[in-house]
């Protein structure tokens, strides 16, 4: 039996600035220019939203700023922030306000000027104050201490983390809007500085600037526009705040937000077209495709390695280049979405995946704290 | 009655705090099921009981998982240890970093770091000074 939820509502209108190193350009710049640019797309304007959603590093009251300075009257609104995760999250709130009728139009949107305002991720209010006195460089050395124990429990390698980097910077090659393009090999990856054993400056995302937006709304209203990437199934989950308070090193709780994506949708990976999954290290990328189920729990390194997830491999995943080679302006789960949605709309050029019926876009928040999983399909899969 | 005895005097992060400038190494343990659990909290994350009771730690552990932080003014150790009790917490394994594996057993001990807060760390146990 299908979900209620199933299809009811699409993603209509994307927006994405490619800005990734732009002084002068503030986060809520990005953020505004991305809202338009999604809008647009959509065939509306910023007066049919009634509904705001959105998450940013730089503020503590997002959904009051974004309504201000892009003149919104919004009528609802949700500014969860779960970390890079969070506009998946939002994107579950705002199938469940469509269908509730508390909103017409959803605007999700995120923007950040990162790069140009410094370099480093931005620090929020948060303090830790039983892991801070030990000095692990944030959040990298989270990363790091997952990527140590698979490692020792599965065997896997640097090498094959490696190669997961490469396959990234081969898809970015691929797109001319991904901010690094440079041929990249496993030994270049290798010769990388150890920034937090074992993870090595190659296996990090990047940092750049960038805003990205999306427009969601019912699936009798989406029919109207063009291309409309319907929501099969979303999930999302939470299992921590602090690296040592995650349950199992190895497994994230991928698991749970998949499983409910997955039954939502009535779909399994078997069915999955295109994937894209939050790269913020290599680690990530294979530990959410084994936790996804596209590869056996402990088998992620051998997958990633087979040149499986690269341009011409069996499973295409990241194909914008990911955080790893396209962007990652420091919450980056919204551009997996966008890239999921313009892959099923068949608009991406050289790296477009032929026949994409049905994608999925994940994310991670924090240090693999929170998950969130969506599930699209074209018209064909409803 | 206004407020609930059981949630009175400081919350458990400044009790944690106090005792260990006092020099213990506390955790918690549930009374009702049994689990222990750090860092502390008002509640017992197992089996959701109130206000779980501070206890002090054996300080004995193994080493769950860890890293090596790389500056270029020096390197230092992070791991996560395993307590004996069941919990898990974040700290330091003493020594040579690259010495620091997966599965060795630690044992605590207090240090005051250069900013003079007591912290908990852990030397490899048989490990020769």
């Amino acid at each position: 039996m299908s979900d209620p939820h199933r299809g009811t509502t699409a993603v209509i209108g994307t927006g994405i600035t490619n800005r990734w190193d732009a002084p002068g350009f503030s986060a809520f710049d990005q953020l505004q220019e991305a809202s338009i640019l999604a809008l647009e797309d959509a065939g509306l304007s910023l007066g049919d939203v009634d509904g705001l959603f959105c998450a940013m590093s730089v503020s503590g009251l997002p959904v009051l700023n974004v309504a201000e300075k892009l003149g919104l009257n919004i009528r609802h609104a949700d500014g969860t922030m779960a970390g890079g995760s969070s506009f998946i999250f939002h994107m579950r709130s705002a199938m469940a306000a469509l269908n509730a009728g508390l909103c017409d139009v959803a605007l999700i949107a995120y923007g950040s000027n990162q790069r140009s305002a410094g370099g480093r991720l931005v620090p929020m209010p948060d303090p830790q104050p039983y892991e801070a006195p030990y000095k692990a460089l944030y959040p990298i050395s989270s990363y790091a201490l997952a990527a140590q124990r698979h490692m020792h429990e599965f065997g896997t390698t640097r090498a094959q983390l490696a190669e997961i980097a490469v396959a990234a910077r081969k898809w970015a090659q691929l797109n001319p809007a991904a901010f690094e393009r440079d041929d990249l090999t496993v030994e270049d990856v290798l010769a990388s500085r150890i920034v937090s054993d074992p993870l090595s400056k190659a296996d990090c995302c990047l940092v750049t600037d960038g805003g990205g937006a999306l427009v969601m709304t019912r699936a009798d209203r989406a029919r109207d526009h063009a291309a409309p990437a319907y929501l099969l199934g979303v999930g999302t989950a939470v299992s921590h705040r602090q690296i040592a308070a995650m349950p199992d090193l190895t497994t994230s709780c991928a698991v749970q937000s998949g499983r409910e994506a997955y039954r939502m949708a009535g779909l399994g990976p078997g069915e999955v077209d295109h994937v894209m999954v939050y790269d913020a290290f290599t680690i990530c990328t294979l530990m959410f495709l084994e936790d996804l189920g596209f590869c056996a729990k402990g088998e992620g390194g051998a997958f990633c390695a087979s040149g499986a997830i690269a341009p011409g491999g069996s499973l295409p995943v990241n194909t914008n280049g990911g955080g790893l080679s396209c962007n990652h302006p420091g919450m980056y789960g919204i551009f997996t979405v966008i890239e999921a949605v313009e892959q099923l709309r068949g608009r991406c050029g050289a790296r477009q995946v032929a026949g994409a019926e049905v994608a999925l876009a994940h994310a991670n928040g924090g240090v693999l704290s929170s998950q969130a999983t969506a599930i699209l399909g074209t018209a064909a899969t409803i | 009655m206004i407020t609930d005895s059981r949630f009175d005097g400081p919350g458990p992060d400044s009790r944690w705090q106090a005792a260990l400038a006092e020099g213990r190494f506390l955790i918690q343990r549930c009374a009702p099921c049994g689990a222990a659990q750090f860092p502390p909290s008002l509640a017992c994350r197992s089996c959701g009981a109130a206000a779980p009771a501070m206890v002090e730690a054996s300080g004995r552990g193994t080493i769950y998982s860890t890293t090596t932080v790389r500056k270029r003014d020096g390197s230092h150790n992070v791991s996560i240890i395993d307590l004996a009790e069941g919990a898990r917490m974040m700290s330091r394994v003493e020594g040579d970093p690259d010495r620091v594996r997966i599965g060795r057993p630690v044992a605590a001990r207090i240090v005051t770091t250069e900013d003079g807060a007591p912290l908990v760390v852990f030397d490899i146990v048989g490990a020769a000074k």
